[in-house]
């Protein structure tokens, strides 16, 4: 039946760039969303982790022989018996491979030697998880121990027993030097040079589901299921198929609801090995779900970098180059992030500023802690920190107002494209692709009121030291190389989008059927996404790097125009009408009064088209934040009056899950600076492996805090103009946040240098500051 | 460990199961009875996912053995709503983004649905300091605030009079 034109039904308004409320919702709300620990299997087994209670050490021997004796205990793997397959795997870098690298992977069980406490040293399986638990008490584990190093300090003085590789001689992993222009001349004529010395502490991204995986081996068709993948599941696919000696078709990671990743969920773990190498030897399901002590210890650590930072001004503030030392805590090997961190940190250094000589000494060292991967702004806080401190005290020793001295030194928008040089060993020359970074500073300062506050700097209102702080950043987005989709037209007229990014909870379900249904034309209410899981496409590359819209989004674009092509041929015959007179628009395929809607045309179908979207050009969003603090002398505590981030992301595609991401970051960021810890004694023991213990925002901590989207310079590297908008958020928390209390503090004569800002460490520098300023007897 | 047979009246509805002693009211509803929207974030009474409602009262489901919930009434958040007809709360929720992963949803859910059936009152200082024992990592609380504060209204809070 064909229709005349005029009102088709399935005719949309455009929905991309509005804030439509997430189609996920409805399900998570209910109780009615699927999580990897919701799944059950008839026959299912559990299984738990024995892992090393020891820093450093020489396992002598390990006795299962009474846990298997318990009833319902099905098995007890370790390192021999996935050796007897062949030699023990070890976890491949999918980041930043620094050749040098190699030498320092994890094996996914410990052969002979643990390397930091919680490294996985056996595996139980049982017919449950309590008595997998149980039977793990009676495991006898000997292990010799070894000198363990939990510092960079020692780490790089040890020698002998402390080396945790002997074969390498060294726990320095490696040096590099990242350069650009001619820093050293620039210092040596330099009027005004100031050095000084930071630090970031260990802590992580904690989100609230922990890890858990369901391993499913189909002995008839000689067919691996892996359920729980998040963030990469079509590496993480390479990288089992690898380990396990199984073609790339013969496994399949599988997505379900995901409760956060925020970097560290979803990457390739020794876990995933174990849990996938015991189902297949057991030939039945086997689970595994993380409890919260071993999340803390089992999951990967960030952001322990140490800095030694060098600014060379001129007397109006000019920043005429920058030189940084950075020493960089992995823990105990190299996971799949390789130098990702510190590489990261190293690159971001300048950050938003007109900075043509730059000089970055970059050390990479192994010690007995958790291994590092990215968390949320992975290096960027930490650079961020370390560079707007250093602008700060630079600001008051040249005598001017730092938010000047920072307008004067950002890059504009006829500095673009602005050529960041090759600031990354692995990587390409890259250029930040467009922007007016003054316009975010500019409006972040009126937001937090600079100049009617400013002289509250080092003011005492009843009691509390008020400050203000500003940061400003840039941040990359949008990994390449590609990303694939599908896009098909079903015989009931809805749009199936299948996509290679991954969900990890941040609401692409929405974003991206946002972008489908504008392309086709179609209500959003038809259209449903399928992603993350690798039996959908022949190949993707997941969510990481603020990808996710940008390259995922842009795929489905690009799926949508081959699919009109076949609605364009198809339609064609219908209305007997040539392929050239026809457009897909209305919701239907049609030219003048000949029309034939989605809907109708779909009984023809089903229609399908891929997509891909391939790029290697990074998207840069930039922006400022602001924090207005007040400091209570007698406590060390800070109450947070203020706190504002504004953000360029060039487009966003639901304002409503921008601005969520931009508050979440905030309060995530300002965790970091206050709370968030993971403190370890000199033997390389993890102090506060829980969550009563290690502190986290709650709902009562930081109130007030607001986020401004901008949508002034879109990207070009894309069709969607987009850029990232979920890290940006954190990226210049610490640094606005650590002036605000340095602002505050000034007149005691405390200095900020090292995060985190906890009350006993403030209380503790301002008792020093007024012993210092006391005069001696 | 022997099995007990114990009676859980869930959502309004009597289910008999039989539970090794020592678990969990948590894991008997989502493993016993398949309500597995009640989430486990820490398994020792801080996170505050697990959270239902027992008698009224928000209640850590972690801490609690399922054999402690004999012929007490519980509420999880499959009773606050369903995807087609969702609750005031859920649907205020959805409106203001107040979740993003949702994994920490359902405790926030039921701590707020226990709180404004008591208290439809509340001020916003309220609400944060009772939602305080619960964690969410993605939201940074903001909307989560906002949300509940609008669905007082469903709750029997009357807006002051503005003079
Ligand atoms: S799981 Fe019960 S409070 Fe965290
Ligand atoms: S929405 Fe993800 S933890 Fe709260």
């Amino acid at each position: 039946m064909l229709t005349g034109i005029t009102f088709p039904t399935d005719a949309a308004t455009p929905v991309t760039g509005t804030p439509v409320e997430r189609l996920e919702d409805a399900r998570l709300l209910t109780g009615t969303g699927c999580f990897v620990d919701d799944l059950t299997r008839p026959d299912l087994l559990h299984a738990v982790v024995l892992r090393s209670s020891m820093a450093h050490g020489r396992i002598v021997a390990i006795d299962a022989s009474a846990a298997l004796e318990l009833d319902g205990v099905v098995a007890v793997f370790t390192a021999a018996d996935v050796a007897s397959d062949g030699a023990v795997p070890l976890i491949p870098i999918r980041l930043a491979p620094f050749p040098e690298s190699q030498a320092f992977r994890q094996p996914v069980i410990a052969v002979d030697t643990v390397r930091y406490v919680g490294e996985p040293v056996a595996l139980v399986v049982a017919t449950s998880r309590a008595i997998a638990e149980d039977a793990l008490e009676l495991i006898e584990l000997d292990i010799d121990a070894l000198e363990a190093v939990a510092s960079t300090d020692a780490a790089l003085a040890a020698e002998g027993d402390g080396v945790l590789f002997p074969g390498t001689g060294s726990n320095l992993v490696l040096r590099y030097t990242a350069q650009m222009g001619d820093a050293d001349t620039a210092f040596a004529n330099a009027p005004y040079v100031r050095t000084e010395r930071f630090s970031t502490q260990r802590h992580s991204a904690v989100p609230m589901e922990t890890r858990g995986l369901l391993a499913e081996w189909d002995a008839e068709h000689g067919h691996l299921f892996l359920s729980g993948a998040a963030k990469v599941p079509y590496f993480n696919r390479r990288a089992l198929a690898e380990a396990l000696g199984l073609g790339m078709d013969e496994i399949d990671l599988l997505e379900q609801d995901v409760g956060g990743g925020f970097g560290v969920r979803g990457e390739y773990y020794p876990e995933d090995f174990l849990v996938c190498f015991a189902a297949r030897r057991l030939g039945r399901p086997v689970k595994w779900i993380e409890d919260r002590r071993e999340h803390f210890m089992a999951t990967n650590h960030s952001r322990e970098i140490a800095c030694e930072l060098s600014i060379a001004c001129a007397r109006d503030g000019t920043i005429l180059a920058l030189a940084g030392r950075l020493d960089a805590d992995m823990g105990a090997y190299i996971r799949t992030n390789g130098g990702v961190v510190p590489a990261k940190a190293g690159q971001f250094l300048p950050g938003p500023y007109r900075i043509r000589d730059i000089h970055v000494d970059v050390s990479i060292v192994v010690t007995n802690k958790t291994p590092v991967g990215t968390y949320r702004g992975p290096g960027r806080f930490e650079a961020n920190f370390f560079r707007e401190r250093l602008i700060d005290m630079a600001a008051a020793d040249l005598g001017l107002d730092p938010n000047v001295m920072r307008a004067h030194n950002l890059i504009t928008a006829a500095d673009m494209p602005w050529d960041a040089g090759k600031l990354v060993p692995y990587e390409a020359e890259t250029s930040f692709d467009t922007g007016d970074y003054p316009v975010t500073l500019t409006r972040c300062l009126e937001e937090i009121g600079w100049e009617k506050n400013k002289h509250l700097q080092g003011t005492v209102i009843d009691g509390l030291y008020h400050g203000i702080g500003v940061a400003c950043f840039v941040e990359s987005g949008g990994a390449g190389p590609r990303e694939n989709a599908r896009i098909t037209l079903e015989t009931d007229g809805t749009l199936t989008v299948a996509v290679g990014s991954s969900s990890v909870g941040q609401g692409i379900e929405t974003a991206h059927a946002q972008i489908a249904a504008d392309a086709l034309g179609l209500p959003l209410g038809k259209v449903r996404v399928l992603h993350g899981s690798t039996t959908l496409l022949h190949e993707g590359f997941g969510t990481y790097h603020s990808r996710a819209v940008i390259m995922g989004g842009s795929a489905i674009l690009d799926a949508a125009t081959n699919l009109k092509e076949h609605l364009v041929a198809a339609a064609a015959k219908r209305l007997g009408l040539p392929n050239t007179r026809l457009v897909v628009e209305n919701g239907g395929v049609g030219s003048g009064d000949r029309f034939i809607s989605l809907a109708e045309l779909a009984t023809d179908g089903p229609f399908s088209a891929n997509g891909t979207f391939a790029n290697t050009t990074r998207t840069y969003s930039y922006g400022a934040h602001a924090c207005h603090v007040a400091v209570n002398p007698q406590t060390g505590a800070v109450k947070i009056l203020d706190f504002v981030a504004v953000e360029d992301v060039g487009r966003a595609i639901n304002p409503l899950i921008v601005h969520g991401q931009a508050i979440g970051a905030i309060v995530q960021g300002l965790g970091g600076v206050f709370l968030d810890h993971l403190v370890y004694d000199s033997e390389g023991q993890l102090l506060n492996a829980s969550l009563a213990d290690y502190l986290l925002p709650t709902a009562t901590d930081f109130p007030n805090v607001r986020a401004v989207t901008l949508e002034l310079h879109p990207s070009p590297t894309n069709p969607l103009g987009a850029k990232g908008a979920g890290e940006g958020g954190i990226v210049a928390v610490a640094g606005a946040t650590a002036n605000a209390v340095a602002a505050a503090l000034a007149p005691l004569g405390v200095t900020i240098t090292d995060l985190p800002l906890t009350p006993p460490r403030l209380w503790q520098l301002i008792s020093d500051a007024r012993a210092a300023a006391e005069p001696e007897h | 460990m022997d099995e007990i047979d114990i009676t859980l009246t869930v959502n309004g509805t009597a289910h008999i199961l039989s539970v090794s002693p020592r678990t969990t009211l948590a894991d008997a509803l989502r493993q016993g009875l398949g309500l597995t929207g009640t989430h486990v974030g820490c398994e020792h009474g801080v996170c505050g996912a697990c959270t239902v409602i027992v008698d009224g009262a928000a209640m850590r489901s972690c801490l609690m053995l399922a054999a402690q919930a004999e012929r007490h009434a519980i509420t999880t958040v499959e009773g606050l709503g369903r995807p087609e007809a969702l609750g005031p709360l859920q649907a205020a929720f959805r409106k203001h983004h107040a979740l993003q992963c949702g994994f920490c949803t359902p405790g926030f859910l039921t701590t707020l649905h226990a709180l404004l059936t008591e208290e439809p009152d509340a001020d916003a200082e309220r609400i944060r300091e009772v939602v305080s024992g619960n964690l969410c990592r993605c939201t940074g609380y903001v909307a989560i605030i906002e949300a509940a504060l609008e669905a007082r209204a469903a709750y029997g809070h009357q807006e002051a009079e503005a003079c």
